[in-house]
């Protein structure tokens, strides 16, 4: 599902500094001014930032802040739609579905790993999503209240996410961009599959078309509001563009995903719940109508209406997985790695993952990731 | 055709219950996992009730009394120590199933020929548990017992002769016993001594008696499809 978004760019940008700079290979005040120079020409020469390079600690901590952020937003988005999971209406549904929220929570393992890079640990970001201290979308805090939900979210909220996200493949930080690389492949399967839904819906019975209407009424403003703030308000995301990890301005980006979802609600037979979008000739663009930054700022503030019960569920699942987790610690210190591997199918390529992390959870972050 | 519903209910049922996990396992590799033999057995069930009929007529519009599938399957996921318990029972299960199915040749051999590989790593990631558990930390060895124990009583029926499907039921049986005896030892866990194959049973799965959490199931699996009567998705 959708996962970065441009809310997350523009908050909090001063969060996670301390622990993002911990593990940070600066060398002396007089070293710097070079490593800087040489930061710049890279970033300038569009060249990748790799994790052993130098780098400004600024640059570290808004990159940890916002694909950590990307990685919480893969996980809690799991639960809007993993809602549907039990009640999809026939079995080819049902699997698309699951497959779409294991996809999910294989984003999430990538954006944890490429974050990890940085010097953070996959459970020190888990523990500050649960103590609140980093976000996630905050698109994931509006509910699923009919199948079309699931529909709305591919459509909308994944096709926003794309918009967002593409660019990032061409970000300047190499791990974060290559893992983007194969997100968004997945993201457009999504998207698509999204759309596909609300179609089968919209030539289906009245009672499918009205559900399909009533999900999008419900979905498409809060969509827009992926793109966060209007840019005049939008106070980092000037550096964010500077360090080329971010490439286009908000409006922008919620100005092309307009533009793209107003010939596709035509074909799909439905009405987006907006009496001001026209198309503006001059422009060359559709206008749209002024969006409801209260209601943004509400749902940012943990005042959505689903805020207390994702995150509710998320540290219920971690709570509750705990013993899980120190059996499996416990079992990897008592029977070494070689000999548990033997056995690993080697078509599978999630068992020897499990096997691994699991090894890790329990231990500081390995020497390649605070180098 | 009987044998299809059976083994194809096994598959339904069991995917559906492992899809609950969805958002709430216990660390991120697992949703990837258990959702990985979700969708291997979804896709098995679809092949299977499709040979007996129209998937989805099968899937979300027969009463409880008409499904085929053992009471293994539709017991609650429990903790995560219980729905290990239930994987290994049934996945050790399956993969002798498929294995003497995929060598008989018969109407099934093409499915299971292909199911088998995937069942071996279902098997493969249920022993690891299962391993880890047991000899894991005294909660989790506790935990994992009690899984074990649980759900021991359910297994007797796996080894109930199915019409239609032709195979060494016996020697399916004293296979599958070595292979899960042989875990739960290495595991440090005790085998279960309870009721097991053989031992009287009201009637089962197999025909159409299930338990109780499985009405519940069922009503939330096909509540959607039957609002909608006729409809496409």
């Amino acid at each position: 599902m959708a996962a970065v978004t441009a809310d997350q760019t523009t908050q909090g940008q001063a969060r996670g500094t301390a622990q993002a700079t911990a593990g940070g290979p600066d060398g002396p005040a007089g070293a710097d001014v070079a490593q800087q120079a040489a930061f710049d020409a890279a970033v300038a020469a569009d060249e990748r930032i790799e994790p052993r390079d130098w780098m400004p600690d600024a640059y570290r901590a808004s990159l940890v802040r916002q694909m950590a952020q990307h990685a919480h937003s893969e996980i809690i988005g799991m639960q809007p739609e993993a809602n549907w999971i039990s009640r999809a209406p026939s079995l080819r549904r049902k699997a698309i579905l699951m497959a779409k929220v294991q996809d999910e929570a294989g984003h999430g393992l990538y954006l944890y790993s490429a974050a990890e890079t940085l010097g953070t640990s996959r459970e020190e970001m888990l523990d500050k999503l649960h103590a609140g201290r980093q976000r996630y979308s905050s698109i994931f805090n509006y509910p699923t209240l009919t199948w079309a939900d699931v529909g709305a979210i591919g459509w909308l909220v994944d096709g926003a996410a794309i918009t967002n996200q593409v660019p990032l493949c061409r970000c300047s930080y190499g791990p974060y961009a290559r893992a983007m690389v194969r997100i968004c492949k997945e993201e457009s399967f999504h998207q698509r599959q999204g759309y596909e839904l609300l179609l089968t819906l919209g030539r289906g019975t009245p009672g499918q078309r009205a559900m399909a209407q009533d999900a999008v009424n419900r979905w498409w403003w809060p969509s827009l509001m992926m793109f966060g703030p209007p840019d005049d308000a939008s106070a980092h995301s000037a550096q964010s563009m500077t360090w080329k990890i971010k490439r286009h301005s908000n409006d922008e980006l919620r100005q092309r995903f307009v533009d793209i979802c107003v010939p596709q609600a035509e074909a799909l037979g439905l009405t987006l719940p907006d009496p001001d979008l026209r198309w503006n000739e001059e422009r060359g663009h559709h206008d749209f109508g002024a969006i409801d930054w209260t209601e943004f700022q509400e749902v940012l503030k943990g005042n959505g209406p689903c805020n207390e019960q994702r995150l509710t569920q998320r540290r219920r699942a971690h709570e509750e997985g705990a013993w899980v987790r120190d059996a499996a610690a416990s079992y990897a210190l008592k029977h070494p790695a070689p000999t548990r591997h033997a056995h690993a199918p080697a078509h599978i390529t999630e068992a020897p993952h499990t096997e691994m992390h699991q090894a890790e959870m329990h231990t500081p972050p390995n020497a390649e990731a605070t180098a | 055709m009987t044998a299809a519903l059976a083994l194809g209910d096994d598959a339904l049922v069991l995917s559906h219950r492992l899809g609950e996990w969805a958002g709430h396992a216990p660390v991120l590799e697992e949703e990837v996992a258990l959702a990985n033999i979700a969708l291997d057995l979804l896709g098995q069930a679809r092949v299977l009730l499709s040979l007996a009929g129209d998937e989805d007529e099968l899937a979300f519009l027969r009463e409880e009394r008409a499904f085929r599938n053992v009471q293994l399957v539709e017991q609650p996921n429990g903790d995560f120590a219980h729905t290990i318990a239930r994987q290994l029972y049934f996945s050790v299960y399956q993969r002798g199933l498929y294995e003497q199915l995929a060598a008989g040749g018969g109407d099934f051999a093409g499915l299971a020929a292909k199911a088998v590989k995937e069942v071996a790593y279902h098997q493969d990631h249920a022993t690891h548990w299962t391993l880890r558990l047991g000899d894991g930390t005294e909660e989790s060895h506790q935990r994992m017992q009690r899984g074990v124990d649980a759900l021991w009583r359910f297994t007797g029926e796996l080894f109930q002769p199915v019409e239609g499907v032709e195979i060494d039921w016996p020697s399916l049986h004293t296979d599958w016993l070595a292979t899960v005896t042989g875990v739960l030892q290495q595991a440090t866990l005790t085998v279960p001594t309870g009721p097991g194959s053989g031992a009287w049973t009201a009637g089962a799965g197999r025909q159409g008696i299930h338990t109780e959490p499985f009405g519940r199931m069922l009503a939330e699996m096909q509540h959607l499809h039957r609002s909608h009567p006729g409809a496409s998705w």
